[in-house]
């Protein structure tokens, strides 16, 4: 049931090409076009996320036991050091996992999966837009990705800490332990590093907000837009603000560590909690950024699924600008401990809370779409009712840490590295599945085996959830986190969460296996393999769509939603 | 459309109600670590003071029902549809998109239950944040009431000063101070056998019991952050360079009490524990008279009983 407007655009998207598509690395290198680019986009998240995952399984592998069992080995490799030197390199070490995970995860997995990934190959196709609105920015924005990653790599290797290795504070990079506590290098290279992706950002944020803006084919007004195209302008706009703060603030950190001022350093009048206001304020619309993007996802998949049109259109549009607004104003609740006067915690309690009301109407319309719909429970959809409960969990977990009387007791315990993950691995993360799984057929025309998509998110369901459930435990009882060691009665939900990352390891091998076996058996998925739920532009294009479409813009009729 | 609406959250309530066992309170559970974790914890540690018990009541007889009522309602609602909406059992979708009163109710009662929420909310923190002076009242363990416990003005202030990677004490009336560092297990078993890995220090912070103290935390001023807290207190305040925050306590309970380093400081920030000993008032006295006699620690400490 495609509507006559896009039938016309299929039709004529192949014709009146006087040009042949490019080829070899030139391609890729030199591309200017949005499906390639995005593709360039998810696979380097891909790659990113293996090292990222890496990472994070040495540390559990770590803490699965209490006592030192395997850093000071690592130490002992990497850099050539023996004895007690070994176990001070190991310890130190381990905050330079610490680090590196987050980082990897949030600035070169999560944000060019869903912004550079999704966004750019979707939006522009959801929107009956050619292209973005500069292709050539769009090249450069990708390709700044990999200096800033291999930047961060490359810190590792550099001194930290006087006779150490890497930068260990923290993806956060509080001073004055990144200053003072890091006289080496490494802290230079992560700040040039997340110097170049900032800017990566902030170009494809550009060129998003300008092709959504302008570019929309005839009759698609704002309100007939998808709401994917929706999450991602949200976040682009996110992006555009938010960044330069976060520029900003590194950029003092880099001037008070090499050219003597001192923004972080009292002994010139500085003050260490002014980095923190300003990085949270980065900081929180950070979070918005790396979620609203899988909000859109979500939607569109739980609407196609259901066979039915997403429950409250207006409404879900709107809260996500009114979650992206009110992002703005709650970054101190990562800051209670500080020393923040009464009056100004109990503001940032109640703007935090706010937050929910939003948030709960998309958790709520999200059901109701479902209900009275004609479900098929194909792969992207798992993962789609998984993110809204395992999201709800991690939501809820957020409305206990906003109340800073009870935010005394659990802040930087594993109570907070509980929520987070539940909201990025068990949201974001499965998110950005959902939406692979949705869209692979699209972007390269053939189909998953669907008992293997399906045995991929069971496990990594159960592995995901018996690694991070726990940790909520270890937060009451008081383990504190970024701690390479602990004290022995925190044994037991360690040792469960790391079981759980080991069947998280195998859940990643039936991915790789199944994306593998997808692109070997080369099952045809046709235009639109999802049926008459899947309404946007997108499905009325082959798979793969042409190097170039709409050529001649689609109409949108009045009568068309989104 | 409502009447499905209600008998929904019939269904919710009562799963919900089944499940209750499950959250009965730190305090009913027993058994929890009181000044240390116990192995295979999974609730907040035993309070000693009265904003300990505040925490622990709002979070589990306030925030811990609601988020386990909505994750429960939010479940079934998903195991209804799944169940219900099935392809199978649904063969033709409907096509609704509104429904103005549901709308309002899942705006307006979340909104409803944020406020509940917000006032022992509010209530928690200004207690947290407000210096004792013998007169307020405090909320204790009825955190819906407008304050029932007495706490007295504070008769000990304590400076804790973050270092890499121990911490300093002084009593800062009484002009003396000592560094409290981690033991290793070597060290443990040899001069305080039984004490937990990780937590036990060889200079113990000592205070007396209901006493108010008031804590001033900072850090070295060419260091970085470091957090002081003790779960058993409810106390956490960040250790700043060149910032002197400040908290207070009031234990009712003798005995050792810690807590760890939770700010990340760089490669010992596991090994920087915090280790308070709450003793009697006269056992304090003795011991400190005997520090500002002698300005040596070991030998003040010599006048307690031994743990």
């Amino acid at each position: 049931m495609a509507n006559t407007a896009s039938l016309e655009a299929h039709a004529t998207g192949h014709a009146g090409h006087d040009h042949h598509t490019p080829t070899g690395w030139r391609r890729w290198v030199f591309s200017t076009n949005h499906k390639d680019i995005g593709i360039m986009y998810l696979v380097f998240s891909i790659v990113a996320g293996v090292i990222g995952g890496l990472l994070s399984g040495l540390m559990r592998l770590e803490l699965q036991e209490p006592g030192i069992q395997i850093f000071h080995g690592l130490a002992a490799m990497a850099y050539g050091l023996e004895g007690d030197a070994a176990l001070d390199g190991g310890k130190h070490m381990f905050n330079v996992f610490v680090s590196a995970h987050a980082l990897i995860m949030v600035f070169f997995t999560v944000m060019p999966a869903t912004m550079g990934g999704f966004a750019n190959y979707f939006a522009p196709l959801m929107i009956g837009a050619p292209d973005t609105a500069f292709p050539r920015i769009n090249n450069i924005a990708f390709w700044l990705l990999p200096p800033a990653l291999l930047l961060t790599i490359l810190s590792m290797f550099f001194e930290g800490p006087s006779g150490a290795m890497g930068f260990g504070g923290g993806w956060t990079a509080y001073p004055p332990l990144a200053t003072v506590g890091h006289p080496g290098p490494a802290t230079d290279f992560v700040i040039f590093s997340l110097h170049v992706a900032g800017i990566s950002s902030i170009l494809g944020a550009i060129n998003l907000i300008t092709t959504i803006l302008n570019m929309r084919a005839p009759g698609m007004t704002l309100h007939k837009m998808p709401l994917f195209a929706w999450s991602v302008l949200v976040t682009a706009f996110l992006l555009l603000l938010a960044l330069p703060v976060l520029a900003g603030a590194i950029t003092m950190m880099l001037t008070d560590r090499n050219f003597g001022t001192t923004f972080f350093a009292p002994e010139g009048g500085g003050d260490p909690v002014l980095y923190q206001h300003l990085f949270w304020f980065f900081g929180h619309p950070e979070v918005y950024i790396m979620i609203l993007p899988g909000f859109g996802i979500i939607s569109h998949i739980v609407a196609t699924f259901s066979r039915k049109p997403v429950f409250g259109y207006m409404a879900m549009a709107y809260a996500m600008v009114a979650i992206g607004f009110v992002g703005f104003v709650v970054w101190a609740h990562h800051m209670y401990t500080t020393g923040l006067s009464l009056d100004v915690q109990r503001y940032f309690v109640a703007a935090t809370m706010v937050i929910a009301v939003p948030t709960g109407v998309k958790i709520f319309s999200w059901i109701a779409t479902m209900w009275g719909g004609s479900i098929t429970f194909r792969i992207p959809m798992l993962w789609a009712i998984g993110f809204i409960f395992l999201f709800t969990v991690g939501g809820v977990t957020g409305v206990v840490l906003a109340n800073a009387g009870a935010d005394r007791a659990l802040h930087d315990t594993y109570y907070v590295v509980a929520h987070f993950h539940y909201v990025l691995s068990l949201g974001a993360v499965f998110s950005i599945f959902a939406g692979w799984y949705y869209w692979f057929p699209k972007m390269f025309g053939y189909m998953y085996n669907e008992f293997l998509g399906k045995l991929h998110f069971w496990v990594m369901f159960i592995g995901v959830n018996l690694i991070f459930f726990p940790q909520h435990f270890l937060g009451l009882a008081g383990m504190p986190r970024r701690y390479v060691d602990y004290p022995d009665a925190f044994a037991l939900w360690n040792r469960v969460s790391s079981i759980g990352y080991y069947i998280t390891f195998v859940a990643m091998i039936i991915f790789f296996y199944a994306t593998w076996e997808a692109v070997r058996k080369k099952r045809p998925a046709g235009d639109n393999p999802w049926g008459d739920g899947a309404t946007t532009l997108e499905w009325t294009l082959s798979s793969p769509p042409p190097f170039h479409q709409f050529s001649t813009l689609p109409r949108i009729d009045s009568k068309d939603a989104h | 459309m409502t009447g499905q609406f209600f008998k929904k959250m019939g269904a919710a309530a009562a799963s919900a109600l089944a499940l209750s066992p499950i959250m009965a309170s730190a305090q009913e559970i027993g058994a929890v670590g009181r000044g240390h974790p116990e192995p295979g914890q999974f609730h907040l540690q035993e309070s000693v003071t009265p904003i300990m018990d505040s925490i622990v009541a709002f979070h589990d007889g306030i925030l811990m029902w609601t988020i386990s009522l909505i994750v429960v309602f939010v479940l079934a609602l998903l195991v209804i549809i799944v169940v219900r909406f099935n392809a199978k059992a649904n063969p033709v979708p409907a096509r609704f998109t509104h429904n103005t009163l549901i709308e309002i109710v899942w705006t307006v009662v979340p909104i409803l239950v944020l406020v509940v929420i917000a006032i022992p909310s509010f209530g928690v923190l200004s207690d947290q944040m407000t210096m004792p002076d013998g007169e307020r009242k405090y909320l204790g363990a009825n955190v819906f009431s407008m304050g029932e416990v007495d706490v007295p003005a504070p008769t000990l202030t304590v400076k804790a000063s973050g270092e890499q990677w121990y911490w300093n004490y002084e009593y800062v009336d009484q002009g003396v101070a000592f560094d409290s560092n981690m033991l290793n297990e070597d060290e443990i078993a040899a001069t305080k056998p039984g004490q937990p890995r990780l937590l036990a220090v060889n200079n113990e912070l000592v205070v007396p019991v209901n006493t108010t103290v008031r804590m001033q935390i900072t850090a070295s001023p060419s260091g970085v952050i470091h957090a002081f807290a003790v779960p058993s207190f409810g106390i956490k305040v960040d250790a700043v360079p060149g910032r002197l925050n400040e908290t207070w306590f009031n234990s009712r309970e003798t005995g050792m009490f810690y807590g760890q380093c939770s700010e990340l400081c760089g490669k010992d920030h596991a090994f920087m524990p915090i280790g308070v000993r709450v003793v009697t008032a006269e056992e304090f006295e003795t011991f400190i008279a005997a520090f500002e006699e002698s300005r040596d620690y070991a030998v003040a400490v010599a006048t307690l009983p031994a743990l």
